[in-house]
C-alpha cells in the first residue's frame, strides 16, 4: 500500500507543474473564500456586494462579456430585479425595418455591456493598455482567487532603487511588478447598502468573491452534485470490494 | 419442470449460430480466457484504460455536438458548454481531466510491464501495439488540447506543428501541409478537430489488435514465468470482479479532481483567448508530454533535439532486444530493479524539467535526464542482461502461492 500512495505521490508531482512554477515567483497567500471546501458555495451577500463595487468602480474600463443579467438569479436576485437591473443598461440594437440601428434598454437576455465600443477605444482610453475581460479573470491567473484579491491589495510603494516605467504602477504581485491599472480599490471606495464593512481588505475580497462567481458560475452545483457521485462512487468500491473478496474466498492466492 | 427449450434460449441459439458473438466475448473476455491465478492490482490498469476511453469517446461526442471549431467562436463555444449547456461544466471537466486520468493510467500499465518484462518473448507483437496506442493517445490528446483556442492552445500548436520544420528538404512544406496555410490558423483548427475526432477510433482498433495479441501467448504475471494451466483461473468471475473493484477505487480519486479540482492539472493561460499577437512568456505542454519536452529542449541542435524526442519513444519498439535478460519479472533481478526505479524517477525529473524555463538548474538537469535515459536503455540493460545474477525463479506459480497460503 506504501508502494502505492508513493506511486501516486509520484504521478501527481509530476502533474502539476503549475504549483511547481510558482515558486519562482512571488509567493500569494491563501486566503479563506466560502467558495472553498467540499460543499463550499458562494456567499451571495458577498457576492452581490462585489458586484455593487464592479458596477462602481471595475466596469468603467473592465468589461464581463461571459456573464448575461439572468445570471444574477443564482445570486438571489428576482426576476423583477433582474428587469430593473438591466433597464439600467443600454445597448445597441437592430437594424431595424428601416436599416438602423437604435438603442434600447437591457433586457435580461443580454451580457453585460462593454464599456468600450472595441478593444481599439479601450486602448485608446487608457494609455495603449487594453483592460482585459473579467469573466474568466479568477482562472485566468496563476494562484486563482488568492492572486486576484492580493493584486489588488498590492499597490505599494516601489523599494528603493526600483524605477516604474511612466504610465505603469508598481504592485506586488503582478509579474514584472509594474502594472498599467492604477490602484483603485482603498477604504470608503463604495458604501454598502447592508452596511457590511468597506475597508480596502473587505473590498477587494467582496469583489474577488464576485469575480469568481463570474468564472465558475456552476460551482455550487458541481460540489453538490459532486458529494453525491462521491457517495456513490464510495458505495460502489465498498459493495465491489466485498463482492469481489467473496468470489476470490476459495482461490489461494 | 419442463426440458423444452424456452423461446429465449432457442432465438439466442439461432442467433449463435449464425454470429457467436457471446461465444467471442465468452472467450475475449468471460469464462473460457484463462488467466494467472496471481496477478496483482498493478494488472487492474489495462481495463482502467478502456474505461478512461470510453469515458472520453462519450463525453467527447456531447462536446463535440455543441462545440464550434473556428477561431473567432471556439472560445466562446466552450465558455458556452461551461455556462449554458445543460451539465455542460460536468460534461468538459469530465473529458479536460479525463485526458490527464487516461494518461496517468497508461503510464502505469506501461511501467508495471517494464517492471514486471511484459515487453518480452513472446510479448513482442503486444508491446509494439501498446506503443502505437500510445502515440495515437499523444497525438489525440495534443490535438485536443488545440480545440478550446485558448493562449496554452494556440502557441503549444505553434511550438509542437513547428518541430517539423526540422525535417530536413521537406520540413516547411510538412507545416505548412500541417498548418493548411501560413501560420496556425482556422484551417489548423477545423482539421485538427476533425483529426482528433478521428483517432479515438483508430485507438479502438488498435485496442482490438492489443488484445488479440494478448490472448496468443495469455497474460503475463508478476514471477514471470509460464503459467501452467492448473495455475490459471477464468478472467469471469476472477478478474471481471477484481477489475470492478479497481474501477470503484479509480473512480473515487477521478471524480473527487472533477468535481473539487477541476482546473489543477491544467493551465490558467488555456482561459485566455488565444491572441497570435501575444507570446506567452513560458511556452509549457500539458503534463503528460513533459519528460519528452524536456528531452526536446536539452539538445541545442533543433533537429537532433527533435529526433532525440521521437526517438525517446520510437526506441522502446526495440526493448525487448535491447533488455538481453530472459527473466522476465524484476522481482528476481535484484540489480535491475534498482535501475528501473532510477528510470521512473529520471522521468519524473525530466517532467519536472520540461515545467521550467529551459536555463540553469533545470536545463542542466534535463542534459543528464536525458543522457542517462538513452543511458539505461541502450548501455544498462543490454549489459545488465549478460552481467546480472538473478535470484532463483519458482518452480510454478502455485509453489510461492500454496507456500504463502500455508
Amino acid at each position: 500500500m506504501k508502494k502505492v500512495l508513493l506511486a501516486a505521490a509520484a504521478v501527481f508531482a509530476l502533474a502539476t507543474p503549475a504549483a511547481l512554477n510558482a515558486a519562482e515567483e512571488v509567493h500569494i497567500p491563501k486566503e479563506e473564500w466560502s467558495f472553498n471546501g467540499l460543499l463550499g458555495t458562494f456567499d451571495r451577500a458577498q457576492v452581490q456586494r462585489g458586484f455593487q463595487v464592479y458596477k462602481e468602480i471595475c466596469s468603467a474600463c473592465h468589461s464581463l462579456k461571459y456573464v448575461s443579467f439572468r445570471n444574477f438569479e443564482t445570486l438571489g436576485y428576482s426576476e423583477g430585479q433582474i428587469k430593473t437591473l438591466a433597464a439600467q443598461y443600454e445597448v445597441e440594437d437592430g437594424p431595424d425595418d428601416a436599416g438602423d440601428m437604435f438603442k434600447r434598454k437591457a433586457k435580461a437576455s443580454d451580457p453585460l455591456p462593454h464599456p468600450f465600443a472595441n478593444d481599439a477605444a479601450a486602448r485608446a482610453a487608457n494609455g495603449g493598455a487594453l483592460p482585459p475581460d473579467l469573466s474568466l479573470m479568477t482562472k485566468a491567473r496563476e494562484g486563482g482567487p488568492d492572486y486576484v484579491y492580493h493584486l489588488l491589495m498590492g499597490y505599494k510603494d516601489a523599494p528603493a532603487g526600483f524605477t516604474v516605467m511612466p504610465g505603469l504602477n508598481y504592485n506586488e504581485v503582478f509579474p514584472g511588478h509594474q502594472i498599467g491599472m492604477a490602484k483603485q480599490i482603498s477604504d470608503a471606495v463604495v458604501t454598502y447598502a447592508d452596511g457590511a464593512p468597506n475597508d480596502a481588505a473587505h473590498i477587494a475580497k467582496d469583489v474577488t468573491a464576485f469575480l469568481h462567481w463570474a468564472a465558475e458560475p456552476k460551482l455550487e452545483a458541481r460540489h453538490s452534485t459532486g458529494l453525491r457521485v462521491l457517495i456513490y462512487a464510495l458505495l460502489f468500491a465498498g459493495l465491489a470490494y466485498l463482492l469481489k473478496r467473496r468470489i476470490w474466498k476459495d482461490i489461494p492466492h | 419442470m419442463s426440458t423444452e427449450k424456452s423461446i429465449w434460449r432457442k432465438a439466442y441459439e439461432w442467433h449463435e449460430e449464425r454470429l457467436p458473438i457471446v461465444h467471442w466475448l465468452d472467450h475475449s473476455l468471460g469464462t473460457k480466457y484463462p488467466v494467472p491465478r496471481n496477478l496483482n492490482y498493478w494488472w487492474n490498469f489495462g481495463s482502467l484504460a478502456m474505461f478512461m476511453l470510453a469515458v472520453m469517446i462519450f463525453s467527447g461526442i456531447f462536446l463535440a455536438m455543441n462545440y464550434t471549431p473556428h477561431v473567432t467562436l471556439a472560445f466562446d463555444s466552450v465558455e458556452r458548454i461551461m455556462r449554458d449547456v445543460n451539465f455542460g461544466w460536468l460534461i468538459r471537466y469530465m473529458h479536460s481531466n479525463g485526458a490527464s486520468f487516461f494518461f496517468i493510467v497508461v503510464y502505469i500499465h506501461i511501467l508495471r510491464g517494464m517492471y514486471y518484462g511484459s515487453y518480452k518473448a513472446p510479448r513482442e507483437v503486444l508491446w509494439w501495439i501498446g506503443i502505437l496506442i500510445y502515440l495515437a493517445m499523444m497525438a489525440t490528446g495534443f490535438l485536443g488540447y488545440v480545440l478550446p483556442w485558448g493562449q496554452m492552445s494556440f502557441w503549444g500548436a505553434t511550438v509542437i506543428t513547428n518541430l517539423f520544420s526540422a525535417i530536413p528538404g521537406v520540413g516547411k512544406a510538412v507545416v505548412t501541409l500541417l498548418w493548411g496555410g501560413f501560420s496556425v490558423d482556422n484551417p489548423t483548427l477545423n482539421r485538427f478537430f476533425a483529426l482528433h475526432y478521428l483517432l479515438p477510433f483508430v485507438i479502438i482498433g488498435l485496442i482490438f489488435l492489443h488484445i488479440w495479441a494478448l490472448h496468443v501467448p495469455g497474460a503475463n504475471n508478476p514471477l514471470g514465468i509460464d503459467a501452467a494451466p492448473a495455475d490459471k483461473i477464468p478472467f469471469f468471475p476472477y478478474y471481471v470482479a477484481k477489475d470492478v473493484f479497481g474501477l470503484g477505487v479509480f473512480v473515487v480519486i477521478y471524480f473527487t479532481v472533477v468535481f473539487w479540482f477541476p482546473n489543477i492539472l491544467g493551465d490558467p493561460l488555456n482561459y485566455v483567448k488565444a491572441n497570435p499577437l501575444q507570446t506567452p512568456p513560458h511556452i509549457v505542454p500539458e503534463w503528460y508530454y513533459l519528460p519528452f519536452y524536456a528531452i526536446l529542449r536539452a539538445i541545442p541542435n533543433k533537429l537532433l533535439g527533435v529526433v532525440a524526442m521521437f526517438g525517446s519513444i520510437l526506441i522502446m519498439f526495440v526493448l525487448p532486444w535491447l533488455d538481453t535478460s530472459r527473466v522476465r519479472s524484476a522481482n528476481f533481478r535484484p540489480v535491475y530493479r534498482v535501475f528501473f526505479w532510477v528510470f521512473l524517477l529520471n522521468a519524473v525529473t525530466l517532467g519536472w524539467c520540461g515545467s521550467q524555463l529551459a536555463e540553469g538548474l533545470p536545463l542542466i538537469l534535463s542534459r543528464i535526464g536525458t543522457f542517462w535515459y538513452f543511458f539505461h536503455l541502450l548501455v544498462i540493460l543490454p549489459v545488465l542482461g549478460w552481467v546480472e545474477t538473478p535470484k532463483p525463479l519458482p518452480a510454478s506459480i502455485s509453489q510461492p502461492v500454496m507456500k504463502a497460503a500455508e
